[in-house]
């Protein structure tokens, strides 16, 4: 069984709410809608207040091309257009929505049947436009609007579409359960992806740790043609891009590069499964499965959450926070964030919520550097994690451009690997962020 | 609701730590201490306490008096110090010399530079070596390893025999046997002798995952490459590899002080060639040289070298071959 090349860790991977079936969340009664759910330019709204909605309409519109739309979540009457604060006590734009008459008036195009849709007669192009108007980001964490990532700039081909179905972070389970509870409709949503891209071939990558996935798919491919299923052996950050690529189809990505450089388009599987709703059932993202869990949670599970929920009637629909609650993370462990507000939505971004009790949620006292090097031996991208957090506490920037500072993924593996409890990722963001400035005003200068 | 604790990610941490990391070294040194309290009885216990209270007892009072910082006697490496600057020492050295070792280790090799991680040479191999050069007769005459259990005149009379090497060196005595070359019932430094022991304790390290396998095998594999060569031009001359290989420090030398975290290079490439800079340096010293041993003399010098090769060799990074291949099935 093969992983990627360089570095990785193994941490422990928590997978406690594994096989519990994908159960919805009530609906609020009012949703908190941000605009800007994706990476990219922020939405437009184009509904005013006091307008009434129906789940699944746009208010608001993608601004550019590297944009996404977003539609509503419920159904009811929009109250302001305003300003709600985000997990970090930030300013967040968003639409609030009041929900009527129980809030679940969905659009009559949608098609809201369990029925498989196996049939499509569109056009590569005809996909990417309902994908685009479907407002589909990547559903695995990075939030890039898909159909970006499906239209390869030009002069470049794709070869192989890579199905990230790894789920590297511990104790998320979301894309995991969909797999097992919808795998057809992901095995359809491969093929459509396949013929907006024009690659004759896809793989799956999934991680050992879900065999009856493995299994699934496995009987899944043996009647769909052109697609293929590659277990890995366990390992952070098999998620990434850039890894999973490399232990698929053992091609690195050029530093620098986007995958399309090695042939490679890469989409999450959960994003697989939206493209399916979004071209086969005209339903647009206005909701995704996120896990819930952490050790002390009693309902712990995979939830389907409309967007504009906040953090914390899912949680409440979890069996609430427990009593040795010390940390809140968007997220799984090892790349969420940890959040100060649960009052604020969730959206395309949040893929689960950890409750982390007392007793892992502090970080250790730093103490001294002994030099042992596990961050160089653990880092997937290759880097000196140890050099880097000196440099960046010297603020010598254009050294750490030199020592490849913006391969960076921000995976966490040398602060987790660190005996020492070396702040080490702290210094190096801080880091990437200082030298990506530098280099943007140098190339703006040009 | 009460507060919510804020950081950023990472959220979790492997369970090691420095104190782990220090156990793990000391559990690995076990059986060659078991060896060396068979061969060399009292003494060795004697020396080898010494050491270890003495070097704690420095890095304690210089944290808090001098550097007035937290208390780091706790993570455990003064003690990894005191016990390898012991297996350094012969059975029998007196105790004031061992106290003067372990004040330069710990003062002037390790805490002058602001403690664990910071010093350039290995603390152990500053204090040895200052020895060795202040007080060479001492520091060269080591006990015979007891052929029956006499407890008390291990220490105080212990009878003193020449070591291989010095042998090799024109000194007068008969090589040991194979097996009493890797079992070490040999004279010699208190910790080295026996290979056996002390490759079990490096066996125990790279399956916990302390070292990787690169600075050792490079240091023993050049030095059985180097003197193989010179045992092949002329036998009569030149020791064989084997010897050289089951003599003098190399075991420990490679094993346990080649390997010490803060003055070794920081990723594998840079550690073969560290490694290959022992192993020459060990041959070109034992052969040429005026010394009968340079193990120790060679690991400072490439620790000396250390910064550059960190500077110069790159971890192999993410991408940087790109090479034409095919989709793989």
């Amino acid at each position: 069984m093969r992983t990627f090349r360089i570095g990785g860790i193994h941490p422990e991977d928590q997978k406690l709410s594994a096989n519990v079936p994908i159960e919805a969340v009530a609906l609020p009664k009012q949703a908190i809608v941000p605009i800007h759910q994706h990476v990219g330019a922020p939405a437009q709204p184009v509904v005013a207040k006091g307008d009434r909605v129906k789940v699944g309409q746009l208010i608001a519109a993608a601004n550019g091309f590297v944009s996404a739309n977003v539609h509503a979540p419920i159904s009811g009457v929009i109250t302001k257009i305003d300003t709600a604060v985000d997990a970090w006590g930030l300013p967040m734009p968003s639409i609030f929505i009041d929900a009527d008459d129980g809030g679940d008036e969905w659009l009559e195009t949608i098609d809201r049947t369990p029925d498989l849709n196996r049939i499509c007669k569109l056009t590569g192009e005809e996909i990417i436009q309902k994908i685009q108007d479907a407002g589909i980001v990547g559903l695995g964490g990075a939030c890039f609007p898909t159909h970006v990532k499906l239209t390869p700039p030009p002069g470049s081909k794709a070869e192989v579409l890579i199905i990230n179905a790894v789920e590297c972070e511990p104790y998320l389970t979301c894309d995991h359960q969909l797999m097992l509870e919808h795998g057809e409709e992901i095995f359809i949503g491969i093929s459509l992806i396949m013929r907006a891209l024009k690659v004759e071939r896809a793989i799956v990558g999934i991680e050992n740790n879900k065999k009856d996935a493995i299994e699934l798919f496995r009987e899944l491919a043996n009647r769909h043609f052109g697609i293929e299923i590659c277990p890995l052996k366990l390992c952070y950050p098999q998620g990434g891009e850039k890894q999973l690529i490399d232990a698929t189809i053992r091609r690195q990505v050029p530093s620098g590069a986007l995958p399309i450089a090695v042939g490679a388009i890469v989409q999450n599987v959960a994003t697989v499964y939206a493209v399916y709703e979004a071209v086969q059932k005209n339903k647009p993202l206005f909701e995704r499965v996120m896990t819930v869990t952490g050790k002390n949670v009693t309902r712990r599970g995979n939830y389907l959450v409309r967007f504009g929920t906040t953090l914390a009637d899912v949680i409440e629909h979890a069996g609430g926070i427990p009593e040795d609650t010390d940390k809140i993370i968007a997220g799984g462990p090892m790349m969420g964030r940890a959040v100060i507000n649960v009052d604020m939505p969730a959206h395309k971004r949040t893929s689960g919520i950890l409750l982390m009790p007392e007793s892992e949620s502090a970080r250790r006292e730093p103490v001294n550097c002994m030099r042992c090097g596990k961050c160089v031996e653990a880092c997937p991208m290759g880097l000196e994690p140890f050099l880097l957090i000196q440099q960046a506490e010297r603020r010598l920037w254009d050294d750490m451009e030199r020592n490849d500072i913006m391969d960076c993924i921000e995976c966490g593996c040398c602060l987790y690997s660190c005996p020492s409890n070396r702040p080490l990722l702290d210094y190096v963001r801080l880091g990437k962020n200082t030298v990506g400035g530098i280099i943007r005003a140098r190339s703006a200068k040009k | 609701m009460k507060k919510l604790i804020i950081s950023p990610a990472p959220h979790a941490h492997t369970d090691n730590t420095v104190q782990k990391t220090m156990l793990n070294v000391l559990i690995a040194l076990a059986p060659a201490y078991l060896v060396s309290l068979y061969f060399f009885g009292l003494g060795a216990l004697i020396v080898s306490l010494t050491a270890i209270v003495s070097c704690v007892l420095f890095e304690y009072l210089i944290q808090r008096f001098l550097l007035k910082g937290q208390n780091s006697v706790v993570d455990l490496s003064a003690v990894v110090t005191g016990l390898l600057l012991a297996f350094n020492l012969p059975s029998n050295l007196p105790l004031w010399m061992i106290v003067i070792g372990s004040l330069v280790a710990i003062g002037i090799g390790k805490m002058s530079f602001g403690g664990l991680g910071n010093n350039p040479f290995n603390p152990t191999l500053v204090g040895r070596v200052f020895l060795l050069i202040s007080f060479p007769v001492e520091m060269t005459a080591w006990p015979r390893p007891m052929n029956s259990w006499n407890l008390f005149s291990s220490y105080i009379d212990a009878e003193t025999a020449a070591t291989p090497l010095g042998i090799l060196k024109g000194e007068v005595g008969e090589l040991p046997n194979m097996m009493d070359l890797l079992l070490g019932n040999m004279g010699g430094s208190l910790g080295e002798v026996s290979a056996i022991a002390l490759i079990i304790g490096g066996i125990y390290l790279l399956v916990r995952k302390v070292i990787t396998w690169h600075i050792p095998v490079s240091v023993l594999a050049t030095v059985a490459i180097f003197t193989a060569i010179l045992h092949a031009a002329n036998p009569e001359l030149y020791a064989s590899a084997d010897v050289h290989l089951l003599t003098g420090g190399l075991m420990l030398g490679a094993i346990f002080m080649a390997t010490d975290y803060a003055t070794s290079p920081m990723n594998n490439r840079s550690q073969l060639v560290y490694g290959i800079g022992i192993g020459i340096i060990t041959v070109i010293i034992r052969v040429f040289g005026a010394y009968p041993e340079g193990v120790s003399f060679a690991i400072l010098i490439m620790n000396g070298v250390t910064p550059l090769l960190n500077y110069y060799i790159k971890p192999k990074r993410f991408g940087e071959k790109i090479k034409a291949q095919k989709v793989t099935k």
